[in-house]
């Protein structure tokens, strides 16, 4: 009984191949998206766990420098070690040449912590030949690619296990890199000390104790990233379901009378039901499984993309090469079966709850009746409000993606009303038999469309919304960038004594040296710069402040102010007036903000003389001068002739804004390509819609022929209507675009990056997007269209032989 | 005393594997000085390190008794290695690492730390006059009034995290230079060591246990040994005894064991009680192990029987803890022992390339 109830309810799809890959390719797509933005993040943030574990510095205390200083003297490490205190040098320190970045990792493995230097190390003789100049790097496969033919670097090592960007190497070797002799960025503390040692306060009181870094700045820093694209693949989930709900549901409705005869024939429903849902598991799994290999291959072409913009966006190293991780691939598959028991529920549900002989009348789609769309009105109706609180109401990114989420969901269920609505309209307005029928015929069947419309709308005003934000966004940033870039050329010594003769070369050569001096530390908090500027005319002239009276430059210039980027002054909540605790102690009254796109740290400026009263070790190594453009070639060639600078020392501003404005569109491709492949879900959605009502619609379109339409006629007025709908549909979408536009700029970015950007809207790319979804309509229109052309005679005169 | 070879740093870090006999000492000596027959040794520059060969120690252990008799042991141990001949360089990149040992012994456990560090930053070192040898907090000082042997009298400390100690030693004898003048043989093949010591010190000071301080006196016994290659290819690890006479006379005496049993070598010397040294020829001595104990999972043999028949010497040597095994980097078992028999006494016994 059982084998004979499964091979009839089997052979439904055996006859309807095409249902079969719609619906396995549906669940599979929707499976691909989430797993693979899922795959990203699991790779994201095992890159910034290995990061935190590189020589056990989740578990150890450290000491670091206190009072406002950068470093911490090699000497220190020395009187530390020879009074007793068990403790091991790190000096850390971004490498930067011709473009080419990565983290420099200086390390003494002398005194390293046991067991956490690479096994690589421990390979015999490597220990002179890491020593000795130029050293050894140690570094992950994929950074050793990356660098190959980089010059000034030691020679590399490939070791696994390594997070990615950065580079093992003796702290000596790592003193010579960063240009930083006698220097360490911090002293770890072993756990295995002597029994008894002096206070750290009699020895070195310079220093500061801190607890282990239980979590990497980074995975703080890009943590809302990461539920940016979580939210994307979430979209895509969602739509992807749309047209596995369809499948799904066409399946059972078109098996009904075979339903039906198997219950006269005894199977219990139970059983029926049991069987049914065990279909929908397994074809589930089976989707599940391409599901997650096509996500691993998505997550494979984007991870090179989003490591970049994590590396740009927030210095944080992510490994571009995926491991296949089991919480992940499991993850994916109970999304899929998740999803597909979703998806069947409603259907399942429906066929318990049927009376045993019920007509077997294929209902093309549940005829959604006034009172569905009621309830779907409702709903909507609540999600708005839902959205409004959320709005009002919400913080912080997660108050964000509900405001959106409701936002978009609510705008999908209200559509069907709305479509019925203009519809509605427009058959009134009609005029003869042909456009009456027409009109009708459509909001009959937007039923059986509605779900794909949906999904259509949701991946327009996702590609709107976006689209939007992306592009005032980038508009914004250039501008940003042409002013706050204003000096032609910036130039780095390599001491300081090479920065004192490059001074006094080059005050007679310029119209003006301005010092780029900063010390790193922690305010309000946070990781965060302060910068010192120079009392010159270049600031209030190009500087764009958000808030701030006019005379900010004055009094950062006799010491008694401080401004901070937006991003600082949006996360602490500040006013002006507001005192500002520098590292080190001192503080400085909030005269002003600034905007600072791009940055994921907090920023302060004050004068350049306040920050070296202040901070008397500041490097003071960097300058931007001003001058000419014209001289800026001529300049940077005299610069190599009297001085032997490096060219990677020397950066114009064309190259800065070049490398910005890079960084910036890496930050965006991801997002941008997601959005293609939401449309194209959406599109198939569409067919797929349509393909199942095409079949199911020969007895409403049988009498219209019978009365003299011809098919090729019937097939231009299909072909009409997908695209009439799809243009309906664009119409609500742009509004709907927007509203999501204005909450990824004022609520998302704000939480996300810190920043809020003004709104530019760009109707010609919404032309575009028009186009775009109407060939999507056209495409997914034209097969079923085709067919009815072609349709035999015969096919639709049996509609009138059939018992129906 | 060759034994002594142990240790040794060359291996370092990255350990090796032991292909080329213990602790990498079998290893070739290209590009390091290598010790000649007939080199006189100069005191005190030769008490400061040796860059130019390949391994280097600065080893003194101590045979010590509380004030209700109990016995304890201390070592404290300097290891230099040279990481690549030649030029040592500066700073970090000086091509000179450092390890330090210490342990502390007594019928209740034994207790040992270990230190690294390289040359070149100050973290460790050492200086002939005024001498110190040091490894971070750990110190060996010369406290020698000016004129005297800077070895004479020194101060010395080292501390582990459940045990430290802090000891004030003077000579009463000279310094005692092992083989032909100092030139120390190791195999039939020729390899061989500068080797001298300072067995006659008289020490007075603190250990610190977990129990508390305890004042402490005895007597103690300094090894300097310096070479590149102490190891013939094919010698395992050693037994190497330094032992003090109740009747003032001290022994040194040692076998290198071969792969092969019954190929090792042997030697000694025999120190009068006013400091003159006997060169031991290899058949004069007997050394036969009586029995093992399991430490760390070998079989190490923790009492001895040794015979100078020409001495009327014939004793038992029994460690006074089994288990005195040094986890350093590369392992080994070194713990004070009595002696009993015709010369009864104390000493230390180092036991290496036990597997």
């Amino acid at each position: 009984m059982w084998r004979v109830a499964l091979s009839a309810l089997l052979s439904h799809w055996r006859r309807h191949p095409l249902q079969l890959a719609t619906l396995l390719l549906g669940l599979a797509l929707a499976t691909a998206l989430w797993s693979g933005v899922q795959a990203i993040n699991a790779e994201a943030r095992a890159s910034y766990a290995r990061a935190a574990q590189v020589l056990d510095q989740d578990r150890l205390d450290s000491l670091v420098p206190a009072r406002g200083l950068t470093h911490i003297g090699q000497d220190v490490f020395v009187t530390l070690r020879r009074a007793g205190w068990q403790v091991t040098p790190v000096l850390e320190g971004q490498w930067s040449r011709a473009g080419n970045s990565v983290l420099v990792y200086g390390l003494d493995p002398f005194t390293a912590p046991a067991g956490s230097l690479p096994d690589a190390m421990q390979g015999e003789g490597r220990i002179a030949d890491f020593i000795a100049p130029p050293g050894l790097a140690y570094a992950a496969p994929q950074t050793v690619e990356a660098l190959q033919g980089v010059a000034g670097l030691p020679p590399l090592v490939a070791t696994r296990g390594m997070a990615p960007g950065m580079l093992f190497t003796d702290i000596g070797i790592a003193q010579t890199l960063l240009r930083a002799e006698g220097r360490i960025s911090r002293l770890l503390i072993l756990p295995d000390q002597p029994l008894t040692r002096p206070a750290l306060t009699d020895i070195a009181p310079a220093l500061e104790r801190r607890a282990p870094l239980q979590q990497a700045d980074t995975a703080q820093l890009t943590g809302s990233f990461h539920l940016n694209l979580t939210a994307f693949g979430f979209l895509s989930f969602a739509v992807g379901l749309f047209i596995v709900h369809s499948a799904i549901g066409l399946a059972f409705e078109q098996r009904r009378a075979m339903f039906r005869t198997l219950r006269a024939l005894g199977v219990p429903l139970r059983v029926l039901v049991g069987l049914l849902a065990a279909e929908v598991m397994l074809l589930a799994l089976a989707a599940g499984l391409v599901g997650v290999a096509l996500g691993y291959a998505i997550a494979a072409a984007l991870l090179p993309d989003v490591a970049a913009t994590l590396r740009g966006l927030y210095g944080a190293s992510v490994s571009g090469s995926l491991a296949l991780r089991p919480a992940w691939w499991l993850g994916g598959l109970a999304m899929a079966l998740a999803g597909a028991g979703v998806a069947g529920g409603q259907s399942l549900w429906r066929l318990w709850s049927l009376p045993l002989l019920a007509p077997a009348q294929p209902t093309a789609w549940a005829r959604a009746s006034a009172r569905a769309l009621r309830w779907q009105g409702a709903a909507a109706g609540a999600l708005a409000v839902i959205a409004v609180l959320a709005g009002v109401y919400g913080s912080g990114i997660v108050g964000g993606f509900l405001l959106l989420g409701a936002l978009l969901i609510s705008a999908a269920l209200a559509l069907p009303g709305l479509l019925a609505l203009m519809l509605g309209g427009a058959a009134r307005l009609a005029r003869g038999p042909l456009a009456q029928w027409f009109w009708a015929d459509t909001r009959q069947q937007l039923p059986g469309l509605s779900l794909a419309l949906m999904a259509l709308l949701l991946a327009l005003s996702a590609n709107i919304g976006v689209g939007t934000m992306v592009s005032s966004f980038r508009l914004t940033f250039t501008a940003w960038l042409d002013q706050r870039l204003p000096s032609e050329l910036y130039v780095t010594a390599r001491d300081m004594a090479e920065a004192q003769r490059l001074h006094a070369w080059l005050e007679p050569r310029s119209d003006a040296l301005l010092p780029i001096w900063k010390v790193e530390g922690t305010v309000l908090g946070g990781p965060a710069e302060v910068y010192g500027v120079a009392d010159h005319r270049t600031y209030p002239d190009n500087w764009p402040l958000i808030v701030g009276r006019d005379d900010v430059w004055q009094t950062l210039a006799r010491g008694q102010g401080a401004i901070v980027n937006e991003q600082l002054w949006r996360r602490a909540g500040l006013s002006l007036g507001d005192a500002i605790p520098l590292p080190g102690g001192a503080a400085r009254p909030l005269v002003g903000v600034y905007a600072d796109y791009g940055n994921p740290k907090g920023q302060v400026i004050i004068g350049v003389d306040d920050l070296t009263g202040l901070y008397p070790d500041v490097d003071r190594r960097r300058y931007a001068i001003r001058t000419d453009p014209a001289q800026v070639p001529g300049l940077k060639t005299a610069l190599v002739d009297e001085f032997g600078l490096p060219a990677d020392n020397m950066i114009d501003q064309g190259r800065v804004k070049e490398i910005s404005l890079m960084v910036f569109e890496r930050t965006f491709l991801v997002t941008g390509a997601l959005n293609v492949l939401t449309m194209g879900v959406a599109g198939f959605a569409m067919f797929t819609s349509l393909l199942t009502l095409s079949t199911m619609r020969l007895p409403q379109l049988a009498p219209v022929w019978a009365l003299g339409l011809t098919r090729a006629r019937l097939a231009r007025l299909e072909l009409g209507r997908a695209l009439l709908l799809a243009a309906l549909t664009m119409i609500v979408a742009v509004p709907v675009g927007l509203l999501l536009a204005w909450v990824l700029l004022a609520v998302v970015n704000v939480a996300a990056f810190g920043w809020k950007l003004p709104m530019h809207v760009f109707p010609t790319d919404w032309l575009w997007l028009g186009v775009l979804a109407l060939a999507a309509a056209g495409l997914a229109a034209a097969w079923p269209a085709w067919r009815l052309a072609r349709l035999s005679p015969t096919a639709l005169l049996k509609v009138f032989a059939d018992e129906r | 005393m060759n034994a002594r070879l142990l240790i040794l740093l060359g291996a370092l870090l990255p350990l090796p594997a032991l292909a080329q006999g213990f602790a990498g000492l079998g290893q070739t000596t290209n590009g390091y000085a290598l010790p000649e027959r007939g080199t006189a040794l100069h005191f005190p520059d030769d008490h400061g390190a040796h860059p130019d060969f390949r391994i280097e120690w600065w080893y003194l252990t101590a045979n010590l008794t509380g004030p209700d008799g109990t016995p304890y042991g201390i070592q404290w141990t300097l290891f230099r290695n040279a990481l690549a001949p030649g030029d040592p360089g500066t700073g970090w990149s000086t091509a000179q690492a450092w390890m330090g040992h210490a342990a502390l012994t007594d019928e209740t456990g034994h207790r040992s730390a270990m230190r690294l560090a390289r040359g070149g930053t100050g973290q460790a070192g050492v200086t002939a006059a005024p001498f110190t040898a040091w490894i971070d907090e750990w110190r060996m000082a010369g406290q020698a009034a000016q004129g005297d042997d800077p070895l004479s009298a020194l101060s010395l400390s080292a501390q582990g995290a459940d045990f430290a100690y802090d000891l004030d030693l003077s000579a009463d004898g000279p310094l005692v230079l092992h083989g032909d003048a100092g030139f120390s043989v190791k195999a039939e093949t020729g390899q061989a060591s500068y080797y001298y010591s300072q067995p006659f010190y008289r020490v007075s000071g603190t250990l610190t246990l977990p129990g508390g301080a305890v004042p402490v006196t005895g007597q103690a016994w300094l090894d300097r040994e310096w070479s590149s290659q102490p190891l013939a290819e094919g010698q395992d690890g050693w037994d190497w005894f330094s032992l003090h006479f109740e009747d003032g006379a001290k022994l040194m005496a040692f076998r290198l064991r071969g792969r092969d049993a019954g190929s090792a070598f042997r030697s000694g010397t025999w120190i009068a009680a006013d400091g003159s040294a006997t060169p031991l020829s290899p058949d004069a001595l007997d050394m036969e192990p009586l029995a093992e104990t399991r430490v760390a999972g070998r079989a190490i043999p923790t009492q001895w029987r040794l015979a100078l028949p020409a001495r009327g010497v014939d004793i038992t040597v029994q460690a006074l803890r089994d288990d005195a095994w040094m986890d350093t980097l590369v392992p080994y078992w070194e713990g004070p022992v009595r002696v009993t028999g015709s010369h009864p006494g104390t000493g230390y016994l180092e036991m290496t390339g036990y597997e």
